[in-house]
């Protein structure tokens, strides 16, 4: 094309990466919203919190409700399940980090980073009813350790929902939530 | 043809590959150093923006997918959640709907332009054909693109345009049964124009190949309508042509961007915004722009059948257009009275359009008869004659010829400038 015999950059050389910097611009404006369209829409994040009455939970019961399309498991824990989980040492836990949305990143995991803040309020767990291994869901009120038992690949997870036994890595998550009275929690 | 130069491979793992599979090397010979005419102008670049459109239409499209549930009871909620909800959504849709009529646009600018410089004849008459294949497509395409947000232009297009079939005698009403799965226009109807809507464009897009294909075998038609004869007739694809069709499709796009962004509702109508009602049809019923002058056919005819038939001969005409025009010379640019003709015919198309957009009563009817039967007659009649009687004025001996013969009397310095591939 523009052969010139100098090394100095020629004016159609500017031309040529002047031409190539605008193409280049236009083409990512132009993939940005066909990217931008994959993520969620609006009427998705709209219904991105849900109410739960815990009157209706009874002592010792696990009820599952539907967050952002995934359950969410909120136990109502027996006095004997909570001392089971407060009785357990964080050196014997596969997972010492607490996994709680709702207290810094680092909060080691004891019962009490587990289960709902406040007084009286330490009967309620609530977790993200997700295996940390591969996303199925756990089944309630089984196991070695009284809390959840996989039943895709055998993990098990004690009365505060922390793991107890592998492949799983994590605790099972805990969702941001708050109590919008005494009987009533919004997760989201 | 031979070539200005040829594709050879120096990276080792190159040339293995292309020793298996000469892609580059296609590539090379389809798009780079293919000749083309060096006097070929801007209504040449309609193919390249064709391309463009189609790739437009299907990226949009698969897009607009995602997020459309192709349901009686929520495809027209599904548009609006379209429009609404999605990320960049209104963009889309607007683009993929918009994109619909620009690609008209673009095809009937080529149509004409093939029509004019004589494109369609020897050799080039399966490349017209192909041509003619790609526009019913792409009829067919667009007629079911718009059932699908289930509005009451949706609703009441797809009822008309499937009803044209009853009109044939004794099996008419089970045609038109079969063609909606029910006894009406509904979800069975929908579903299946869904996945056809679908299915077409890539369709198109491999007639598309064959035409690109057929367009190579014989070479690129030129304004003089006279072969390239020798290597400075032609000059190779890539630079000139282009950049000269990445022009054009520059200039097509800031067109298309302002109705995109302007006035994207221009080309639609707004009883389209009311979910479909099978219990009400709009006061004024009307097809897409893009189908005006077949409808003014179809209304110009006193009798059901005939309308239908009138109308699809329309098109089918246009097959034959490579044996009715008798003419030995191909480019208009040499036929004094073929041009008039020309400019007439495509008055009556326009004619025929605006006839179309309005109501089938008095003078309008009138019209639309007298418009339909010149629409045939520029076929059956004007072509075949014009051939016989006409005196086509002095055709150039090469395109070399014509192309520096109009600045004989100027400077010579602008026949050089216009004669840049002479070393190569």
């Amino acid at each position: 094309m523009a052969t010139s015999g100098t090394a100095e950059p020629t004016r159609r050389d500017f031309l040529y990466l002047a031409t190539g910097a605008m193409g280049a611009v236009g083409a990512a404006a132009l993939a940005w919203p066909f990217i931008s369209q994959l993520q969620p829409d609006a009427s998705v994040l709209a219904m991105s919190s849900t109410e739960v009455d815990l009157t209706q939970v009874a002592e010792g019961q696990i009820v599952t409700v539907k967050w952002r399309g995934k359950p969410v498991f909120v136990w109502n824990r027996t006095p004997e399940d909570i001392a089971k989980a407060k009785a357990t040492a964080l050196s014997a836990l596969m997972d010492p980090v607490a996994r709680n949305a709702n207290l810094a990143a680092d909060a080691p995991a004891t019962d009490e980073n587990r289960a709902a803040e406040g007084a009286g309020r330490e009967k309620w767990l609530v977790v993200i009813g997700i295996c940390t291994h591969l996303g199925c869901v756990p089944i309630g009120h089984s196991g070695e350790y009284d809390g959840w038992f996989c039943p895709c690949h055998g993990s098990e997870y004690d009365s505060a929902g922390r793991v107890r036994r592998g492949p799983a890595p994590e605790n099972l998550a805990i969702p941001p939530y708050k109590f919008v009275s005494d009987t009533k929690i919004s997760i989201g | 043809m031979s070539g200005h130069s040829t594709f050879e491979p120096k990276h080792p793992a190159l040339k293995w590959f292309e020793s298996r599979l000469p892609l580059v090397g296609l590539l090379h010979s389809s798009f780079v150093s293919y000749p083309t005419p060096r006097n070929l102008n801007y209504w040449w670049t309609f193919g390249g923006i064709l391309s463009l459109m189609l790739v437009c239409q299907i990226a949009t499209g698969v897009v607009l997918v995602m997020h459309y549930t192709p349901h009686a009871s929520m495809a027209f909620d599904s548009v609006e959640h379209i429009m609404r909800d999605v990320s960049y959504g209104w963009l889309l849709r607007y683009m993929h709907a918009n994109g619909a009529s620009m690609f008209f646009i673009a095809v009937y600018i080529h149509m004409f332009r093939g029509l004019y410089y004589g494109s369609y004849k020897a050799p080039r008459e399966v490349l017209w054909i192909l041509g003619c294949i790609i526009y019913l497509l792409m009829m067919a395409t667009a007629f079911m693109g718009y059932v699908l947000p289930w509005g009451q232009m949706s609703f009441w297009g797809a009822t008309v345009i499937t009803n044209l079939f009853s009109a044939f005698p004794v099996v008419g009403p089970t045609i038109v049964e079969w063609l909606w799965g029910g006894f009406s226009v509904d979800n069975a109807t929908l579903n299946r124009f869904f996945s056809l809507h679908y299915l077409l464009p890539f369709m198109i897009a491999g007639v598309v190949v064959l035409h690109v294909w057929a367009l190579h075998v014989v070479g690129q038609n030129n304004p003089t309508g006279v072969e390239p004869k020798s290597e400075k007739d032609t000059v190779p694809f890539t630079p000139y042509a282009t950049i000269k069709d990445g022009f054009g499709m520059v200039c097509f796009l800031i067109f298309f961007a302002w109705f995109l962004f302007y006035i994207p509702n221009y080309l639609g109508h707004a009883d389209n915004y009311i979910p479909a009602n099978p219990l009400v049809t709009p006061a004024h019923i009307v097809p897409e722009w893009y189908y005006l002058p077949f409808y003014a056919m179809l209304r110009a005819v006193p009798s059901k059948l005939g309308g239908v038939l009138t109308m699809f001969s329309a098109i089918i005409v246009l097959f034959f257009v490579p044996w009715l025009d008798t003419s030995k010379v191909r480019s208009g640019r040499y036929r004094p009275l073929f041009k008039q003709f020309f400019w007439i015919w495509i008055a009556v198309c326009i004619g025929l359009g605006w006839l179309g957009s309005k109501p089938a009563e008095g003078g309008y009817v009138i019209a639309g008869r007298i418009l339909t039967v010149w629409y045939f007659a520029h076929f059956l009649i004007v072509l075949p004659l014009l051939g016989l009687f006409e005196k086509p004025k002095a055709v150039p001996a090469s395109i070399t010829e014509a192309v520096l013969g109009k600045n004989k009397g100027g400077a010579p310095a602008s026949a050089g400038v216009s004669a840049p591939q002479t070393k190569g």
